[in-house]
């Protein structure tokens, strides 16, 4: 479980990302977000168990809908909102948004606008891991819908043949933009089709953030040992449309108002925590205070830092070296 | 001659030496540990080096391309070998997307080989595409075809020692080719061409395996008493355009030949970059001469009609001397 610090600093987390994309939505719905975003609400706890479970230089690698996978990861509210708004002060310099969060040099190997595409990433990482012998574990991301692209058991076969300490984590939001997972997935059973690939495969309450990070912990252990990757599914829900704005008619409202009334990540830690004792009503004042003020203060960032140089636009398209 | 070294013999060569300095490079791809590769290119490599730097992989070119980009983000020196060329658009999108397109956004390098072989040779329209302008058109990409053995040992040496990715094309017709090799620190660089004929009446502009054509076209206009000057490219990103410039402006007269479907190709570049820079230097236009847009047959004599023969480069090259 953690010690109460541990356990209210990842409550904060999964709040302050609640925060950061509610408060994002809307200015992308006043146009402030070039190229629109993927609202992460609903999906705190995936991300925010699987970086407590990880050493801040393990690496990650992950998907088109990543805010909250990076600002778990450590990176500050200010630089992800920058980098949303395309300012040079942002994760990726201005030059990703929403998309494309990502910064090598941290272990942050980048989003992805490319489904299943991270999570391959984050297997070569691992074999760079291994191949320097050093004691890290690296995870890809990928979400229910990269489970039927080609690429993602290209990647798991060759992790598993080849022993690579990844973690495949699924961010199963059981909606592929509008397809339901069942609708278009043979077999039915994520963990089922993966351990057909010879590795440990479960499925966990991807909304309850305690269980997530038990199960990365006991999975980055088995890699650290040398056993290889293991697989798991994560179910979650999301509470907005796959892009900023989009109502569709795929799912139900009272569907959406089951998972946020009843399996809320955030709401679910904190009445255990109240209820254990280890929270109480001042310090979650306090925290939520605290986060609406980091969140303000991102967004100030973000709107009074600058676009990138158009002059730059030929900076790093590749390191010269080949060029004389 | 047959001391002297083949183009796979002097990838070999390259690639041992390489590994030897650096610990961080390795390849992967399949049939290379006890085949050494379908062209022998890393022939012996695995016995010198083990399984874990010479990686034997299934058939997976997204995984292979992924695990090259992930490991290279890592801090690795993969060389992803993909035997032939078109296996490639199986990982285009670990191409395009992710390889080419990582250092711009993500504050990392990508120094990873995509080594094949490629170009026009025999088995149809699915092992001898040209893919060359597709990946010189990528931002991002560098793209190497080395036409020699001295060439494939030094790109290969420099390709190794740089920070970005590169598609380094090896043609299938020059696999057993002899020439020499240089040494250790003999590296060839990128954007460099080669002159690989001297001439003073005109300039034929090629890589990789249309040199040879082209120098036979060259000899039978020597026997008519014109000498024709040839640039060998060496890489087609960067590409040395300065030396195709100059020579515009030196002779007046330019053809460009290479084996790829002609239209939206490689030579076109050239001869639109070279027309727009120094079109009051040409005496007429310059001809390029290339394949027609048909997918490969498998039939040698559908080849031929295919691909540019050298009859076509000498017709070419008498129609600039006409000027």
């Amino acid at each position: 479980m953690g010690t109460r610090e541990e356990m209210l600093a990842m409550l904060r987390m999964m709040m302050m990302i609640r925060n950061f994309e509610e408060t994002a939505d809307k200015l992308t719905l006043r146009g402030k977000v070039s190229g629109g975003m993927h609202n992460s609400s609903g999906q705190e706890a995936v991300a925010v168990g699987v970086m407590s479970a990880l050493a801040p230089d393990d690496v990650i690698a992950t998907t088109h809908r990543s805010h909250h996978h990076t600002l778990a990861k450590g990176f500050s509210a200010r630089e992800v909102m920058a980098e949303l708004m395309t300012k040079a002060t942002g994760v990726s310099k201005g030059r990703g948004a929403s998309m494309h969060l990502g910064d090598v040099a941290r272990g942050h190997f980048g989003g992805n606008g490319i489904v299943g595409a991270g999570m391959g990433i984050g297997m070569g990482a691992a074999l760079g891991i291994k191949l320097a012998g050093d004691k890290k574990v690296a995870v890809g991301f990928v979400g229910d819908g990269g489970m039927n692209t080609g690429r993602t058991w290209e990647a798991v076969n060759m992790a598993a043949i080849w022993k690579l300490p990844l973690i495949v984590v699924v961010d199963n939001n059981q909606y592929a933009v509008e397809t339901f997972i069942e609708r278009v997935t043979a077999g039915g059973d994520l963990p089922k089709r993966a351990s057909g690939f010879g590795l440990p495969a479960s499925t966990i309450d991807g909304q309850n953030v305690l269980e997530v990070k038990d199960a990365v912990a006991k999975a980055r252990d088995f890699a650290l040992a040398g056993n290889g990757p293991t697989f798991l599914n994560a179910v979650t829900y999301r509470y907005y449309g796959h892009n900023v704005g989009e109502k569709g008619q795929y799912r139900t409202l009272e569907e959406i108002e089951d998972w946020r009334t009843n399996r809320d990540p955030i709401d679910q830690l904190a009445a255990r925590l109240f209820a254990d004792g280890l929270l109480d009503q001042a310090t979650f004042d306090e925290m939520t205070a605290s986060v609406e003020a980091e969140i303000k203060d991102a967004v100030e960032f973000a709107e009074n830092s600058p676009h990138p140089d158009p002059a730059d636009v030929m900076l790093n398209v590749d390191s010269g070296k080949l060029r004389g | 001659m047959a001391s002297e070294p083949t183009y796979s013999e002097a990838y070999q060569s390259g690639i041992r030496e390489e590994m030897n300095n650096n610990p961080k490079i390795f390849i992967m791809g399949t049939d290379l540990q006890e085949r050494g590769g379908h062209f022998a290119q890393v022939k012996g490599i695995a016995q010198e080096f083990g399984g874990e730097r010479v990686r034997d992989t299934p058939i997976s070119e997204a995984a292979m391309v992924a695990a090259g980009v992930g490991a290279a983000m890592y801090g690795m020196r993969p060389v992803v070998d993909l035997n032939f060329m078109d296996f490639a658009l199986g990982a285009m999108d670990e191409i395009i997307n992710q390889a080419a397109h990582i250092r711009y956004m993500f504050n990392g390098s990508v120094p990873l080989i995509i080594r094949a072989t490629s170009g026009i040779a025999q088995a149809g329209a699915h092992h001898n595409n040209s893919f060359e302008s597709f990946f010189a058109h990528t931002p991002g990409l560098s793209v190497a075809v080395p036409a020699t053995p001295w060439d494939v040992k030094g790109l290969l040496k420099t390709a190794l020692r740089a920070d970005d990715p590169v598609i380094f094309m090896m043609h299938k017709k020059l696999t057993g080719l002899r020439g020499p090799i240089g040494g250790p620190e003999d590296l060839v660089p990128f954007g460099k061409a080669r002159v690989a004929r001297e001439g003073a009446d005109a300039t034929l502009v090629t890589y990789g395996y249309t040199l040879i054509p082209a120098m036979k076209a060259a000899e039978t206009l020597a026997a008519e008493g014109k000498q024709v000057e040839i640039l060998d490219l060496r890489t087609l990103f960067p590409m040395d355009m300065d030396a195709v410039i100059e020579a515009v402006k030196r002779t007046g007269r330019m053809v460009v030949v290479d084996e790829a479907p002609l239209f939206a190709s490689i030579t076109a570049e050239i001869a639109a970059t070279a027309s727009e820079a120094a079109f009051d230097s040409l005496k007429g236009p310059i001809v390029r001469v290339g394949a027609q847009r048909a997918p490969l047959s498998a039939d040698p004599g559908m080849v031929e009609a295919t691909i540019p023969s050298i009859a076509d480069i000498e017709a070419a090259l008498r129609k600039v001397l006409s000027y």
